[in-house]
Formats: structure tokens, C-alpha cells, sequence
């Protein structure tokens, strides 16, 4: 499938020139392409920041909702409407800080649903204070004397809560992210995929050359399936892993769990109630509760 | 007061835990299915075991469906029963039961004690745990009920439980007949109760049943809630009902996760609903105002209770109109259904995902503590009265979500229904759904927003007279006060006084000012201490009804004191 599908033509983009969501907007076209998932087949859902506004430079379904909420509406339409891929997308302060709490939560509760988060370790739209990744000691117009809060550690985190699928990216190389995202996306389930981008206006501390020289790839020989190694690889600090750290594929999704899929397939808005059964049960207060 | 209240208000007192819903249970469905009109109605406190709580049982002759003062017949289940009543207790009541529970004050003249050894008997039979059938049996036995329907019903309701149990509660039933048998000539109050043939066939369930059973017929298929006193009935029936009818239930982290779930669910195509309280509506307010912005249905429950902050969790209220009604920045329409009885809960909570699928704004089902947890027999739901209507539009590729209509309200497209994107955006955004900062497409967008409130205004319901349209005193009244107050009117005998029981209160009866000015005198009835519907009725219409009866103790109002406070305003 072509990737320009999904382009909108002429339009006015709010990223600052050299930002690398230009990178990931970029990818996601490939990605999609390649997996031959279609506009008509996708809906983005995001919230609120730089990275947030990604499906409005995009020819798709979405749902650009509250900062923060991204996850909970993916979730529910997701379950809602099965056969359709969602994508739930936003930066680090998003997913992490303003929708830390159904962050854990949509890790527990498993949908089949794709969870990418553009983190540049600063909060863009607001203009640059510090977001959850930030470095101890970033100095930020906010945090004068430098971040003293212990950066929060996405990929560990979802390990611990058995997410099934967690990798991390660096937009520096396309060609790897893009390879890291088809598997993600292709994954049933829940599946992070924590992106490192520049940020070229706010972040002078964790600048493109910063990422390259501090990262570096798991090795063919980790393996995916060891959580405990995983964990091991996710706390690593001098040098932060690129990669699938952990696929687990043996987990239950949301939507087959919430048992009215089994024997019917179809979405919820082609269902009618049931007013049949519906008398039944309403006749059944003439006797009993 | 005039007139008796017709047929005897039974009132159980004991620690939560100890078994006043299997007595209140066993009773009411078995006097029910004899043709008695039954209600009940409890009181709680917040915790799980201990306290003092108390539920009445009224059995009547004549349909009832009110709270009252009045106790004919107390049943104590352990100390500080009596205490704990003692405002609602006079020398006509009759306090059956155990003299230790009842202590000193047994003798003092301030009500009648006669002792039912309901322990003893249970303990001869096996164990005091069935000391609470001997009651039921005492109590059947005292309303003139056939032995063999009450042990038939016992059977009945133990039926999932060994023999063992099923036969010593059948005994125990047997047992507290008999010994009422033996009291009857001390319990001297005049039943004169006349079974009703119907009412065997009426259903016989709480305010949150028929939200629950109203939401199923209005199509839900998709809740998410939180947990919170008193709003979880309705989610714990949904749930139990739920994969019968295809329903996704889902206990969200919070709130906020909640209704951003919902909202998403109806963006693909589900009819959703959450149920709440006024503490974690609160928490959906940002969200209720992205459904205004995304111009998405959503059908929200209030269950009231007292605040500000936790308040009283067990407790009731109307207090949170103006909660409902101003909750969410920025300005965005919505419809507010607030329902008196039963049958309107059934109705109007069905209907409410109809008008919010059809207008695309949040509809509003306001309820209280003492709706959701009262019961009363009534005729059963005539479903061919129901009818889902959706509102999902064809949409061809060039589609736009917020196309720009006289009415205010756009086709709405679902992802995956047909060949249109669907595109939806929390910030302020085109006709395509793209986000924009255009100031004249703004304005615009506002208005088309509002227009909807005044297309909505075409279906109001119609706020109930009763007894009838002539009067010159004018009772107004909203949401669960309607029963106590039409029985209230019921016993007053006043012909010169009507009641209008308003069950939409937002957008508000264009006829209300015609109503209103028509009668000498305007007084509100209302749970909350500061007239907010008087108040909306004032923003609405000029009319400042001065008249106020307002009750925020946490207690429902009961019938005498609406007639104690007329007869005061009234003269």
C-alpha cells in the first residue's frame, strides 16, 4: 500500500522546524502502510501537546480528546469496535504525567490497542517546562534549581505490570522505529512503544546527539520472553536501550474479556437490545428480585 | 392531618449485618404476591457492620409509595433501636420484640411493649440466625396472611440453600406465625387490610432496578463507573445483567477514566452511560465538557447524596441540581431528566439515550439515596412504549463530522459504519473536525453548538398535575419528592392546592410561567437548603417563589412533615 494515503495535502503544521515528530508522522505512514492498514481501518486517538496533534497531519478516523485521557477513550473504542486497529498517541507528559493513572491501568486492563509515545523528556507546548522523563538536574523555567523528582521510568513500569508488548525507539534511525512499530502494532494486546525525539526549541539537554551517544541496541541474544531480564535492561541508566525489551503473548485482551464477543462478532453499533429477554427479566420482579 | 394514612408503616431497626434485608425481603414480596401494595424504604449508615439502621414497610389497601413519620409497628433487632427512633416513636406505636433490646424504657409509657421472644424460639429451633424468619412469621401472621403462602415463600427464598436451612426457616416461619397467633389480643390495631387481586401480577423494585431496566431498554450497551454510595446500585445491576444483553461493564480507575470511556464508546458507536455521585461527577467535569465540545452523547447518572466533599455517603439530598446543571467549562447545551416515580425511571432513563444520541449533548438522569433504595409495587413496563431510536448518519467520503445545520445538529458518522472519517477534536475545530484558531468559524461553532438547546426545547416533558389543573395554592416540586408530596395533598384535603412535579427541570417547561401565575401562592418543595430549582424556576421565568420548604438533613422528607409545613405556609 501506498503511504500517501494517508497525506492531507497542503496544511499548516505547528511543530517547530527540525522536530522530531515531523520523524514519527513520517514512520507511522510507512508503518501503516506496510501493515496495509488503511485510513478507513485506523483511528488515532490522542491528547492534548505537540505530539497529540499528530492526526490532524494525518488522512485518518480520530479522536484528539483531553490532555492526559487518550487512553481511556482508546480503550472503549477498541472495545466498542474490534475489527478496527487504534492507536493511541502522545507525548511524554501526556501519557505519563496528566494520564498517569490510566497509564497503569490500560497496562492491566490489556486492550488490543497500540500505545505510542513521542518522549522528549520536556513539555513543548506549554514551553519547556519539565515532564515525568526529564533528567535529574534539568533547569527549567520552572524548575530553577534543577529536576529533583526521580525521572519516571515508562519502560520498567510497564514491565512490571506485565504489559504485553514494551519497546523503546530513537526517531534518529526511521528504519529500526519502523521495524519496532509493525511488531507492536501486529501484537495482540496492549503494546508501548516509548519514542526518543529531540526536542529542538525546549530541550537543549537531551539534543539528537545527546540520544545518539546514549543509547544503543538490546542485543539478537536478549530475550524478549525474560521478564526478569527485561527488567534488568529497563533500569539501565548510563546507556538506555533501543528495542523490544518484553513481549508477552499470552494475555487475554480487554475485548475478549468482556464476554459479549464470543459468539457475536459484530460491533456495538450494529446490536439492538434484546426486548424479549428484556420482558423476561422485568416480569421476573412480579416474584422475586 | 384530616385523614388516617390508609394501611400500617412497619418499621425493622438493627445493626447493618444483621439481617433487616432478609425480613424486609421475605415480607415484602411475600405480602405482594398476597395482594397487598407494599413499599420500603431504608436508612444507613456508612459503614459495613454495626450502627443503627432502620427500614419501613408499609402494607396498604390503597397504593403507597411515600416516606412516613409514623411507626404502627416497631421490630428492634438490638440495642438502641428504640433510641435511635425515638422522634418517629408515639404512644399508639407497638414495640414488638425482645425486652432486652428494649431496656428500661419498656416500661415507661412512651410507646407499648410487648415482648416476642424471637431468640428464644430460633435457639429451640437450632440457632438464633433464624430468629429474623420467626419475625417474618410474626409479622405475616399479625397482617392475616395464610400459613401456607408464607411457608410456600420461605421455601421460595431459601430455595438455593441446603434442606437443613430451607426446613428450619420454613419452622421458624411456622413458629413466629403461631406466636402471633398468641398476641393478637394485646397488638390491637385495626389492619382492615384488603388484598388486591392485580397487585399479585404488579413487579415490586427499587429506583435503581428501573434505571438499571430503563438503561437495557434505552439500548445501553456500554457502562463505566467508578464505585460510590449511592449511584452503585445501578452499576452492580447492570453488571449482573449485563453479558445477557451484551452490555460491557467496566469498574474505570476513576472517574475521569470513566467518562472519557463512555465518550469514546459512543465515538464508536456504543450507547454509554456512567453512574455516579455528586463527588465523582465532580471528577467528570472535564470530561462532560469535552462531550459539549465534541458535540458526543453521553447519558450521565446522579445518584445525590449530601455534600460538599464525602458529606453523608448514606445519606439523601437534592443538592446537586445546579451541580448538574453548570458542571463543565465552557458553554455547551444539555437536557436534565430528574424522575419522580418508578415507571418514570424506567421511561425516562430509556428515553435519555434517545434525546442525547439525537441532539449529541449530555442528557442528565438525577436521582437521590432515597430513590434509588426505595420500593413500591406498581403495573409492569409496557415495552412497545420504547422504542431505540439512533441516530448514526450514512456518510459519504467527503464527510464532515461538524457540517453546519439550522439545527444546530451535524450527521454523526461512526468509524467503520460508512465510508466518511470520522474526525473529532477536544480543541476548538473546523467543519471537518480539524483543529483551528479561525475566530469567525468559532463563533460560529459556538452558536451551533447553543442552537441545539433551543431544538431540544421541541420535546420537553411535560411536568404532572396533580390532583388536577384548578387550584390557587401551587405545590412545585422535582425528581423523588413527587409521591410524598401527592400523598401528602392525598391526606390534606385541600381542594383550593395542586402539585406540579417537574421530572425534566433543564431545559425548563416553556409553560411553567403560565402555570406559575396562575396561582395565588407558589411554594417549592425541595431536598437541598437553597431553593436551586426555585431558583432556576426565578432564572427562567422572573418568578421568585418566596415559599420554600427545603429539608437537607440527610432524611427524606416524610409525609407529615410536608403537611405539617404547608399547613404552616397555608394557613
Amino acid at each position: 500500500m501506498d503511504e500517501h494515503v494517508f497525506d492531507m495535502g497542503e496544511i499548516d503544521i505547528a511543530w517547530c522546524p527540525g522536530c522530531g515528530d515531523y520523524g514519527i508522522l513520517n514512520v507511522l505512514k510507512h508503518t501503516l502502510a506496510e501493515l496495509n492498514i488503511t485510513p478507513e481501518n485506523l483511528i488515532m486517538v490522542s491528547g492534548i501537546g505537540q505530539a497529540a496533534k499528530i492526526p490532524h497531519y494525518f488522512k485518518t478516523h480520530f479522536f484528539n480528546g483531553l490532555h492526559g485521557r487518550a487512553l481511556p477513550a482508546a480503550t472503549a473504542i477498541k472495545a466498542a469496535n474490534p475489527s478496527i486497529t487504534v492507536i493511541a498517541e502522545s507525548g511524554d507528559g501526556d501519557m505519563y504525567g496528566e494520564g498517569g493513572n490510566h497509564f497503569v491501568h490500560t497496562i492491566r486492563r490489556n486492550p488490543n490497542i497500540t500505545n505510542i509515545v513521542h518522549n522528549n523528556m520536556v513539555y513543548g507546548l506549554t514551553k519547556g517546562q519539565a515532564s515525568p522523563t526529564s533528567q535529574l538536574g534539568f533547569k527549567t523555567p520552572v524548575q530553577v534549581a534543577g529536576v529533583f523528582l526521580e525521572p519516571f521510568n515508562p519502560i520498567a513500569i510497564a514491565i512490571a505490570l506485565d504489559a504485553g508488548f514494551v519497546a523503546r525507539a530513537f526517531i534518529g534511525d526511521a528504519e529500526q522505529t519502523k521495524e519496532i512499530l509493525k511488531k507492536a502494532i501486529v501484537h495482540k494486546g496492549y503494546s508501548l512503544v516509548d519514542i526518543f525525539q529531540p526536542c529542538v526549541t525546549f530541550n537543549k539537554m537531551n539534543t539528537r546527539q545527546w540520544f545518539k551517544e546514549h543509547t544503543y541496541y538490546l542485543e539478537d541474544s536478549h530475550d524478549p520472553h525474560d521478564r526478569i531480564a527485561a527488567f534488568k535492561r529497563a533500569v539501565e541508566e548510563d546507556k538506555l536501550p533501543l528495542g523490544i525489551f518484553y513481549i508477552n503473548p499470552n494475555k487475554s485482551t480487554f475485548e475478549d474479556n468482556v464476554g459479549i464477543y464470543h459468539q457475536d462478532k459484530r460491533p456495538l453499533f450494529e446490536r439492538e437490545p434484546d426486548f424479549i429477554r428484556l420482558q423476561t427479566l422485568i416480569d421476573k420482579f412480579k416474584t422475586t428480585d | 392531618m384530616s385523614q388516617k394514612i390508609d394501611g400500617i408503616s412497619i418499621v425493622l431497626c438493627g445493626q447493618a449485618g444483621m439481617g433487616i434485608q432478609t425480613v424486609e425481603g421475605i415480607l415484602t414480596r411475600m405480602l405482594k404476591l398476597a395482594g397487598y401494595n407494599v413499599f420500603a424504604t431504608k436508612e444507613y449508615m456508612s459503614r459495613v457492620r454495626g450502627g443503627n439502621n432502620s427500614t419501613q414497610i408499609r402494607v396498604s389497601s390503597q397504593p403507597i409509595s411515600a416516606f412516613l413519620n409514623r411507626i404502627d409497628l416497631l421490630i428492634p433487632l438490638n440495642k438502641g433501636a428504640v433510641q435511635h427512633l425515638h422522634d418517629r416513636i408515639s404512644k399508639e406505636t407497638i414495640v414488638l420484640g425482645e425486652t432486652e433490646f428494649v431496656g428500661d424504657e419498656a416500661t415507661g409509657g412512651h410507646f407499648k411493649f410487648i415482648e416476642a421472644p424471637f431468640i428464644k424460639i430460633a435457639t429451640d429451633i437450632g440457632d438464633k440466625v433464624y430468629s429474623n424468619v420467626v419475625a417474618v412469621g410474626m409479622l405475616a401472621g399479625l397482617l392475616g396472611m395464610e400459613l401456607n403462602n408464607v411457608c410456600d415463600y420461605v421455601r421460595h427464598f431459601f430455595s438455593t440453600k441446603s434442606a437443613d436451612v430451607m426446613q428450619n426457616n420454613i419452622r421458624a416461619a411456622e413458629a413466629g406465625f403461631q406466636l402471633a397467633g398468641n398476641l393478637t389480643g394485646q397488638v390491637k390495631i385495626d389492619f382492615n387490610l384488603k388484598p388486591d387481586s392485580a397487585v399479585k401480577n404488579h413487579i415490586l423494585l427499587t429506583g435503581g432496578d428501573a434505571v438499571g431496566l430503563g438503561a437495557i431498554a434505552g439500548g445501553c450497551n456500554f457502562v463505566s463507573s467508578y464505585p460510590m454510595s449511592p449511584s452503585t446500585p445501578v452499576l452492580v445491576f447492570l453488571a449482573k445483567n449485563g453479558r445477557d444483553f451484551g452490555i460491557i461493564t467496566e469498574q474505570a480507575e476513576d472517574e475521569i477514566a470513566a467518562i472519557n470511556m463512555a465518550i469514546g464508546a459512543w465515538y464508536a458507536g456504543a450507547r454509554a452511560m456512567v453512574t455516579t455521585s455528586g463527588g465523582g461527577f465532580a471528577l467528570m467535569t472535564e470530561g462532560l465538557s469535552l462531550a459539549g465540545m465534541l458535540e458526543m452523547p453521553i447519558v450521565v447518572h446522579i445518584a445525590q447524596r449530601p455534600g460538599p466533599a464525602t458529606g453523608l455517603p448514606t445519606r439523601t439530598e437534592q443538592a446537586d441540581l445546579e451541580l448538574a446543571l453548570y458542571a463543565g467549562h465552557g458553554e455547551f447545551p444539555r437536557i436534565l431528566l430528574c424522575p419522580g416515580t418508578i415507571e418514570q425511571a424506567f421511561y425516562l432513563t430509556a428515553r435519555a439515550f434517545n434525546l442525547a444520541d439525537k441532539y449529541q449533548v449530555p442528557v442528565f438522569i438525577l436521582t437521590d439515596q432515597y430513590f434509588i433504595d426505595t420500593y413500591y409495587n406498581t403495573k409492569g413496563f409496557d415495552l412497545s412504549n420504547v422504542k431505540v431510536e439512533k441516530h448514526i448518519a450514512k456518510t459519504a467520503s467527503d464527510y464532515k463530522r461538524y457540517e453546519l445545520t439550522t439545527s444546530g445538529i451535524s450527521p454523526r458518522g461512526v468509524p467503520g459504519f460508512s465510508r466518511g472519517l470520522v474526525c473529532v477534536d477536544s480543541d476548538e475545530h473546523d467543519t471537518e473536525g480539524h483543529i483551528t484558531e479561525d475566530l469567525q468559524i468559532r463563533t460560529k461553532m459556538v452558536n451551533k453548538r447553543l442552537q441545539k438547546l433551543e431544538s431540544a426545547k421541541a420535546e420537553i416533558v411535560e411536568p404532572e398535575f396533580y390532583p388536577n389543573r384548578r387550584y390557587d395554592n401551587l405545590i412545585v416540586c422535582w425528581g423523588s419528592t413527587y409521591n410524598i408530596v401527592k400523598e401528602t395533598l392525598a391526606v390534606l384535603d385541600r381542594p383550593d392546592t395542586s402539585l406540579l412535579h417537574y421530572s425534566q427541570v433543564y431545559p425548563l417547561h416553556p409553560q411553567t410561567v403560565d402555570y406559575l401565575i396562575q396561582a395565588k401562592r407558589v411554594i417549592v418543595v425541595e431536598g437541598n437548603a437553597t431553593g436551586q430549582f426555585a431558583k432556576l424556576i426565578k432564572l427562567h421565568t422572573g418568578i421568585d417563589v418566596k415559599d420554600r420548604i427545603l429539608k437537607y438533613s440527610g432524611l427524606s422528607f416524610a409525609v407529615e412533615e410536608v403537611a405539617e409545613a404547608l399547613n404552616k405556609v397555608l394557613k
